[in-house]
């Protein structure tokens, strides 16, 4: 008997895509200890998942392992049976996924869906392992743990379900699990919850993990060591501290250097000015229920004002306000000095030409139809009235703008663009109705640290030289810290704090400010230790143990 | 709860505004049919005055509205009238107590229940053996069962039903003797002999409503098998059954129920040729006599029962698939 619990040997997956296979992994060995966490990094496409599946045996639809060995526990999982492997899987290898929302069913409660995998496998009965859900719901500090399992996975909220998912997982007590980006999808605040509940819980029962994120500071607090993916390959792997303190290759080091891109700072702002948008006192309800509470702020020429706040906080909504989706119930929106009509149906071309959007999912927000062309000359005939050849040309500026070479993507779909691609057509779309002002919601935040810093470069070098306001709306405060010149903070649809962003990067803060700048993870793997002495352990959203 | 009480409420409303606008449509359409009771009922050699005199006493020289709205307040009021052919009887004879004539109500209600009584055997048979199907089909897809399954119940809804039921008189009536060819069914008589003799019609409608059931549960289901909680419960371990009977099925209701229920519209509304092949006395047969006669208060009033049995089935399948979504039933 080793103590080697999981070992991968040259592991080969192939992919599908018109009838031939694709290498996606091209040969990863690894190696993992009981008890041990090895973190997974990379961008998305480097194979972090697939790898993750794997090594559970298990692999997507039109994925396949083409090559090597996954040995756990002295059984070679690509080898084995179906019946074998259904005899593994969720008792001695769990997976907990990004999403606890969609991972859920939404057809059961949580209970009944912790409880399925021990009476499946025979490990303990319903009453048992219903008693010991509870149990374990009050370990992962989930508020009401004697309650929370009987609610429908829509009624519980997504940190919370997220904590959920991993007690499922540990429901039989498993040697291994697979943590597939499990926070990403959380706020800051929630995230740090969730961070130390797996902590905590994967150290109590000694369980050896493998832990995918794509976000380093994260990877920092939960790895005894990391593995760095790029495009199906492994980059290098070396114990947290070295790889944090030492990384050896160039890919690494780029990775490590994406969070150093910051603007230098604008001179203060002439408040003699009038501002290009200035949101006033403005109150606005979904319903009959107010989700805005008397929000005010002003966005000046050429600067970006970033508004940030969790998911919920109204940060959205004050924008579709000042775009007129959302007539304000009070209040009203200026541009130039002049008030806006509230509805965008009272409002005339000019006045919507100079106010667009950027949205945060670039897949979702093209029609998938339209080529690239299409997409960026309907603005141009829309609003600037230029057919024909002219419309071509000033397309082919647009895109030249953009960064992409106007004769190779003119005729392309959206479906033949990467992520990042996408988003920047989504800016040219913006770009071609040659507005003042533009909002971007959350763009940057389903994209990649690379890619998104590209986006922020060109956004930066577009504000500069076009001379454009934004409104930048995103949760992510590192995005705060590199483009924004002025921040406002938004909870619970009010407006808590605002300034120039270095005075709010500087304290005091408002206590709410406080708490998300102190949430955002750093890269310093002693950090969610020292956080949580800090802040002292109750504190962290823990009305459970307050009851025990 | 209240969400839903009203939406059932909005439903129901909808279904009633509904039917009003399908009874105007009927007595349209139906108004609008070629030729006349007067006409057909006296033959080629009527002469004019005799027409007009038929008509006069059936009043069908009034308006279309006076008659269409004399016609709606009796049928609220359950009264679907007199069949033309009784009426007609009865001002030749005289008699007007009408002791001995046969409404239009009395003439349907037996015809319905036999109707009703067939449906019911189709369903019987048919939604649990699709579902069950649909499941299997789902579980070992693309496998020569599922395409075996497909092909067979494909070839099925594509027949002709008169053609499946002398196929089927064929195998289970001549050659070897199980069902009666015949379902010369009447009142008073045994359970068991009524299914007997109800059993190859059903068996027709079985083969002709399957397909689309079936290959509706397997979409519905092959269209989950890529969510991310069906892949949470493939890795928990869980056997292929039961990801598919306990976590993809309840979540595969809705599209499901919603076709089941058109089906089940189907078996009530579209028996037409079966009970003409297996002379089985159904509302079916009663419609298509009464248009050849152009006795229009019957065939208007097995119109509306057509469609008030449509709208019934649809609201129930809309008000099941609200119900099967948890988000509605347990609010948060």
């Amino acid at each position: 008997m080793s103590d080697l619990l999981l070992k991968i040997r040259d592991l080969k997956i192939e992919g599908r895509s018109d009838e031939t296979w694709n290498p996606i992994i091209n040969g990863i060995d690894v190696d993992l200890k009981r008890g041990e966490v090895l973190g997974m990094i990379g961008e998305s496409g480097a194979g972090k998942s697939t790898v993750g599946l794997a090594s559970m045996g298990y692999t997507r639809d039109g994925v396949r392992i083409s090559n090597g060995s996954v040995e756990f526990d002295g059984v070679d999982l690509v080898t084995a049976s179906a019946s074998t492997k259904r005899a593994l899987l969720g008792k001695r290898i769990a997976y907990v996924a990004q999403s606890a929302a969609a991972s859920f069913n939404p057809a059961h409660k949580l209970i009944d869906q912790h409880t399925e995998g021990p009476v499946q496998h025979g490990v303990s009965s319903r009453a048992e392992s219903e008693l010991d859900g509870i149990e374990l719901y009050r370990r992962l500090r989930l508020p009401d743990p004697e309650e929370i399992g009987f609610r429908y996975p829509h009624q519980v909220s997504g940190g919370q379900l997220q904590r959920a998912m991993t007690a499922m997982a540990m429901a039989c007590r498993p040697d291994l699990i697979i943590f597939d980006e499990p926070t990403t999808a959380l706020d800051v605040t929630t995230q740090i919850e969730v961070l130390a509940s797996i902590r905590d819980i994967v150290e109590q029962f000694d369980t050896a993990a493998i832990y995918i994120t794509h976000d380093l500071a994260v990877v920092a607090q939960m790895a005894d060591k990391i593995k760095v993916l790029l495009k199906g390959d492994e980059v290098e792997e070396a114990d947290t501290h070295t790889m944090l303190s030492a990384p050896q290759e160039e890919y690494t080091k780029s990775l490590w250097a994406v969070r150093s891109f910051e603007r230098p700072a604008k001179p203060a702002i002439n408040t003699s000015a009038t501002p290009v948008v200035s949101v006033r006192n403005v109150t606005a309800a979904y319903g009959t229920v107010d989700v805005l509470h008397d929000v005010s702020f002003d966005i000046h020429a050429g600067r970006t004002v970033a508004v940030v706040g969790e998911s919920g906080s109204g940060k959205s909504t004050a924008a579709r306000c000042i775009t007129g989706l959302l007539p304000p119930r009070i209040g009203h929106v200026e541009f130039d000095g002049q008030q806006l009509p509230l509805s965008y149906k009272q409002r005339d071309k000019s006045q919507l030409r100079q106010a667009q959007m950027i949205y945060q999912m670039a897949d979702t927000a093209l029609n998938p139809r339209k080529s690239i062309g299409e997409t960026i000359g309907r603005p141009v005939e829309f609003y600037m009235g230029l057919t024909g050849r002219e419309k071509r040309k000033r397309v082919e500026e647009l895109l030249a703008e953009i960064e992409l070479e106007p004769t190779e993507y003119f005729n392309r779909l959206p479906s033949e663009l990467s992520g990042g691609q996408k988003q920047r057509i989504g800016i040219a779309r913006a770009l071609a109705a040659e507005p003042k002002f533009i909002i971007c919601d959350e763009v940057t935040s389903a994209l990649d640290q690379l890619v998104a810093e590209g986006i922020l470069r060109l956004l930066a070098k577009l504000q500069d030289e076009l001379g454009l306001s934004y409104m930048f709306i995103t949760h992510d405060l590192a995005t705060v810290r590199s483009i924004a010149d002025e921040v406002v903070v938004m909870k619970e649809g009010k407006v808590v704090e605002q300034g120039p962003k270095k005075e709010m990067f500087k304290p005091p803060h408002h206590p709410y400010t406080d708490l998300l700048l102190s949430s955002v993870p750093e890269m310093d793997p002693d950090w969610l230790t020292n956080l949580l002495q800090e802040r002292g352990v109750d504190n962290i959203g823990d009305a459970a143990a307050d009851k025990m | 709860m209240a969400g839903l009480a009203k939406i059932i409420l909005q439903r129901l409303l909808l279904g009633i505004a509904t039917l009003f606008a399908v009874s105007i449509i009927i007595f349209v359409a139906v108004n609008a049919l070629p030729g006349d009771f007067a006409q057909s009922i006296l033959g080629q050699g009527a002469t004019p005055e005799s027409v007009a005199a038929i008509r006069e006493q059936l009043g069908l020289n009034e308006g279309p509205v006076t008659r269409y709205l004399k016609w709606l307040v009796a049928a609220i009021q359950g009264d679907l009238g007199v069949p033309m052919s009784q009426a007609l009887f009865q001002s030749f004879t005289g008699s007007s107590t009408g002791g001995d004539v046969i409404t239009v109500f009395e003439q349907i209600v037996p015809r319905l229940k036999n109707t009703l009584f067939l449906a019911g055997v189709s369903a019987a048979i048919s939604v649990p053996l699709a579902v069950t199907l649909g499941i299997l089909t789902a579980l070992y897809r693309n496998t020569a069962f599922d395409k075996a399954m497909n092909v067979t119940t494909l070839s099925a809804i594509s027949s002709p039903e008169f053609f499946l039921a002398y196929i089927l008189i064929l195998f289970l009536a001549v050659l070897n003797p199980v069902f009666p060819s015949l379902s010369n069914i009447f009142p008073g008589m045994e359970f068991s002999d009524r299914l007997n003799k109800t059993m190859l019609p059903a068996l027709t409608l079985t083969l002709a409503v399957t397909a689309q059931m079936m290959r509706m549960t397997r979409a519905a289901i092959i269209n989950l098998l890529a969510s991310p909680y069906i892949e949470m419960a493939r890795l928990k371990g869980l056997s292929p059954m039961r990801v598919i009977v306990k976590h993809a099925l309840p979540n595969a209701l809705a599209p499901i129920i919603t076709v089941v229920a058109l089906n089940l519209a189907y078996l009530v509304t579209g028996v037409v040729v079966v009970e003409v092949v297996f002379v089985y006395p159904g509302i079916g047969q009663l419609f298509v006599d009464s248009v050849k006669i152009r006795d229009i208060p019957v065939v208007q009033a097995c119109c509306l029962i057509f469609a008030a049995v449509y709208i019934l089935l649809n609201l129930t399948a809309d008000i099941l698939s609200i119900i099967s979504n948890p988000r509605l039933r347990h609010p948060k």
